[in-house]
């Protein structure tokens, strides 16, 4: 909301500058969002008159003007406006003038070859109106010299604060001088609203025919018949303006000056038009209405409308209809002032995609006991400005009383905020506000006045004392120390998945966030889509999915970072995936890519020979080091060949600790997943559900078995056997590790070979096999037994023949 | 925090001692505005002092403010339906944007890059894999 000082000064009577309004209106929770002085910004335009205007000798379009600004000799200007001519009086901009409707600063310039010393000025140059077709046209007798701004009475600062939903009553110029008065900034002097007279009965009859009556619990109506109805006068047109509002006529303008000054929102009909009596009801399903701001909308029962034998006439507390609005032929007015359900009207405004000032009111809630007064003082403007006779006001339905009593205890203040004050302080400012206070002592009886229905209970009163008191009086207080140590506060996940960052971080990979919006496109190809993932409100058709994979938007980031010069990159991401919309859906994901030669080796070329594209094994790599720093035993995990449709089903593999705890998966991208999402490998991608990883063990310490380190050396022994091409080299070493559990330390692959000198579908495995000797040192008879039982274990797991 | 005693006082220290020990300063300039929230009352935001000249955002200097929290006393009604007795607890909430209290840290004048994955941005703004903020360590080492 938004008001020019002059305005606030009806209401408040105050010495105080500017800045010390805005400072206090930012402290008592009206949060001022800027100030602005047009007087100060156009304070080097200055009023100038236009000496002589001679045809350019260079441009038939352009004139070259010597320009009186007061200061002196005449200044040479070039101008292009078609109405610069010898003897007008304009608005003249010197070199170094900033132009805010062209974000540029003047300088003295060359155009056409002649030298051009600032610039007269067309109103929408200084923000005034959209018109540029001319510079500005002043009268004779405008002061040659003078500031422009202030001599058009542009020194009016306007001040726009953000409102908070709760505080209906500050969309008042009223309301917000009561706050300042009571933050001690001066006097209300809001002026007393004096009924007027009825000369007789309102001949339009009203009904309010609801189901609900709290739909529409009042509509008051009065007819004000011969009046004259025309362009506002200046101070209004000037007001409005300045609030960035067109003024219509004086009888539209007079609704919305209430709206600002009292915010009471009202609607005029031209009397004329209106057919029949008004009936208050439900719009019928389908039923149509031409509104004021030339839509045409389409109702249904759920809305409330005004209707006459005509049909619908206006939108309740919305916007009213194109049919009986005012105009300047209209000579009988019907003034409307109703109360509104303040969320059927929030509902209505939302279903229409319908904002106006009225809306923005009645949903947040008018001061139903200003209903009536409203009425009166829209009258007496109308009168005032368009003349006429008033009828009576017909007033359906009733004013609702609203009043309620708190019982506060002063030493809530205390409690709830550590601020001790005076009781007769908090008292002032209750009353201050409106409140009306009963009672002596600690507790007294606190009634909330009717326009602050935001008020319901203690904690709401302490909120009042305290804002207007200044929330700076409370004093920050140090909380008590608990006794003892701090103790570790993260859950097993959040250590996990800090542990993983850090682990990533330390491979080299980069650390992304990428959002949890995806398009469906990315979703469907990673096994989402469903529609429970999908937003109700995207911000973007492109972000229209919960993301099913951290994978989707990496891979983005990492084209996007090829697309800028930087092809070798490795990004990771720690964050969360949803499978479903329940809670158990919801996983924490720790995944990474690995985008051209960004390999663990490290990327680029080399003296020692150039990295070569990454691969499966890098993020295999990634995949096991992050388990093993994750404290997570890989004893137990089973690689299976092939993982989600996304990656490429011969190179890549799913981690598991058994067909149904799946933990994650690891691989190349699959080429047609690369083709669908616009994306250009080589690209290799991990993904590791860390919700999912197997639980750690209990923290508490734990003794551990005695070392016994053998003192005999170990002693390693090369195979290689022959098996079928499709067998995993990890069963085969399986196989060889269980074949004497005594001795076997380790097996570890080191070479395989397929071609031809081993048979078609066929591939030789090379193990290296690591023995350990317990208690005595091997002989040859020890050793040849123990291959004996390695080649028997593989060839009978595994299908493997010893080769020769 | 909600306990028998923890008033208003409590939650500006609280805020007051985080954002010495996040920005590393003795002290800030914090300016608490009363606000609304369906779930606090009384209710504040608070602001930063900040300066924005140039496209770039500074802390500590200049005649801005960034707003960077709401906070207030919890509810009496979010007390009541948690099963507590609001007459005989109380206590205070705050969230806060973590994206705009590192911006104001690190100098980032816009917010989009966050979600960019930028290499150029992330290496700009990065941080040591092994950076690990500490009660004994501090934060930034």
């Amino acid at each position: 909301m938004k008001f020019p000082l002059s305005w606030l000064r009806d209401h408040l009577d105050t010495d105080a500058s500017t800045d010390r309004i805005a400072e206090a209106l930012t402290q008592v929770g009206l949060e001022v969002e800027g100030v602005r002085d047009r007087a100060a910004e156009l304070a080097a335009y200055r009023i100038a008159h236009v000496i002589s205007a001679e045809k350019h000798p260079n441009a038939d379009k352009l004139r070259v003007c010597m320009v009186d600004d007061g200061s002196g000799a005449p200044i040479q200007v070039v101008c292009g406006a078609p109405n610069a001519r010898t003897g007008l009086k304009s608005v003249f901009a010197p070199p170094g003038t900033y132009v805010p409707a062209k974000d540029i600063t003047l300088s003295v310039g060359v155009i056409r070859g002649v030298e051009s010393r600032g610039m007269l000025c067309s109103a929408f140059e200084l923000e005034l109106s959209e018109d540029h077709d001319g510079i500005i046209e002043l009268p004779e007798d405008a002061p040659v010299g003078q500031p422009f701004a202030v001599w058009a009475g542009l020194d009016d600062p306007v001040i726009e604060i953000s409102v908070t939903p709760n505080r209906a009553d500050a969309l008042g110029l009223a309301g917000i001088a009561r706050d300042l008065a009571a933050a001690g900034l001066g006097k209300v002097k809001t002026p007393a609203v004096a009924p007027v007279a009825g000369t007789g009965a309102n001949p339009v009859g009203v009904r309010i025919a609801l189901d609900d009556a709290a739909l529409c619990p009042a509509f008051a109506l009065r007819l004000v018949r011969g009046v004259k109805n025309g362009p506002s006068p200046e101070w209004l047109q000037k007001r409005l303006r300045e609030i960035g509002l067109r003024p219509i006529n004086a009888l539209v303008d007079i609704t919305n000056y209430m709206t600002f000054d009292r915010n009471r929102p009202l609607h005029v009909f031209d009397a004329g038009k209106v057919k029949g009596d008004l009936v208050i009801r439900r719009a019928q399903d389908g039923e149509e209405l031409l509104a004021l701001d030339g839509k045409t909308y389409k109702l249904d029962a759920d809305m409330v409308v005004i209707a006459d034998d005509n049909g619908v006439e206006s939108l309740a507390g919305v916007m009213g209809g194109e049919h009986s609005g005012v105009s300047d032929a209209t000579t009988d007015v019907l003034i409307e002032s109703a109360l509104w359900d303040t969320l059927n009207i929030a509902r209505t405004g939302r279903k229409l995609g319908l904002i106006s000032d009225a809306r923005f009111r009645f949903e947040r809630g008018v001061d139903p006991a200003f209903t009536l007064p409203g009425m009166e003082m829209a009258t007496r403007l109308v009168q005032e400005l368009c003349g006429g006779e008033a009828s009576d006001v017909t007033l359906a339905g009733a004013i609702p009383d609203a009043a309620r009593v708190i019982d506060f205890p002063f030493s809530e203040v205390q409690r709830l905020t550590g601020l001790i004050l005076p009781r007769d302080e908090m008292r002032a400012i209750l009353v201050a506000l409106g409140f009306a206070v009963a009672g002596e002592g600690d507790v007294i009886q606190v009634t909330p006045p009717s326009w602050r229905a935001d008020v319901e209970g203690k904690a709401d009163l302490v909120e009042e004392i305290v804002r207007i008191a200044g929330i700076d009086r409370v004093e920050s207080t140090p909380l008590p120390r608990p006794g003892g140590l701090t103790i570790g506060v993260l859950t097993p996940l959040q250590r996990r998945t800090r542990t993983a960052r850090r682990l990533l971080a330390s491979r080299g990979l980069v650390e992304a966030v990428t959002y949890s919006f995806i398009s469906e496109k990315e979703a469907v190809a990673f096994g989402g889509g469903q529609p429970e993932l999908k937003l109700a409100n995207p911000i973007a058709a492109d972000m229209s999915d919960m993301r099913p994979s951290l994978i989707p938007g990496l891979l983005a980031a990492a084209q996007r970072n090829a697309d800028r010069g930087f092809p070798d990159v490795a990004l990771f991401e720690a964050g969360q995936t949803f499978a479903s919309d329940a809670p158990e859906g919801q996983s924490m994901v720790a995944a990474g890519v690995r985008r051209g030669t960004a390999g663990i080796a490290g990327a680029g070329r080399s003296w020692e020979g150039d990295a070569k594209p990454v691969s499966v094994f890098d993020v295999k790599a990634d995949v096991f080091a992050l388990l093993t720093a994750l404290g997570v035993s890989t004893a137990g995990a089973q690689i299976v060949p092939g993982g989600p449709a996304w990656l490429h089903p011969g190179r890549s593999a799913t981690l598991q600790f058994g067909p149904k705890a799946v933990i994650g998966w690891f691989g190349e991208l699959h080429p047609a997943t690369l083709k669908a999402l616009d994306v250009k490998g080589p690209l290799a991608a991990f993904e590791i559900n860390l919700s999912a990883l197997p639980a750690a063990k209990a923290k508490a310490t734990r003794a551990r078995p005695k070392l016994a380190l053998a003192d005999l050396q170990p002693l390693s022994r090369d195979f290689a056997f022959v098996v079928d091409a499709g067998v995993a080299a990890g069963d085969l070493t399986k196989a060889v590790a269980g074949a004497e559990r005594n001795l076997i330390v380790d097996v570890s692959v080191f070479d395989i070979y397929e071609g031809e000198r081993v048979d078609p579908g066929k591939k030789s495995v090379a193990l290296s096999v690591t023995l350990q000797p317990k208690d005595r040192t091997l002989t040859d008879a020890d050793i040849e037994d123990v291959s004996a039982k390695i080649v028997a274990a593989a060839a009978k797991r595994a299908g493997a023949i010893l080769r020769t | 925090m909600i306990d028998k005693v923890a008033n208003m006082g409590h939650l500006k220290w609280v805020l007051e001692e985080f954002c010495k020990a996040f920005f590393e300063v003795d002290s800030v300039k914090m300016r608490f505005r009363p606000s609304f929230f369906p779930f606090t009352e009384p209710s504040a935001e608070v602001d930063i002092q900040c300066s924005r000249k140039g496209g770039e955002i500074r802390f500590g200097e200049g005649d801005d403010w960034l707003e960077i929290l709401g906070c207030g006393m919890v509810h009496p009604n979010v007390l009541r339906n948690c099963g507590i007795d609001p007459d005989e607890y109380q206590g205070f909430a705050w969230g806060m944007g973590i994206d705009r209290i590192a911006m104001l840290k690190y100098g980032m004048p816009d917010l989009r890059p966050f979600f960019e994955a930028d290499v150029r941005w992330l290496e700009h703004y990065g941080f040591r894999p092994l950076d690990l903020p500490s009660l004994a360590g501090g934060l930034s080492s």
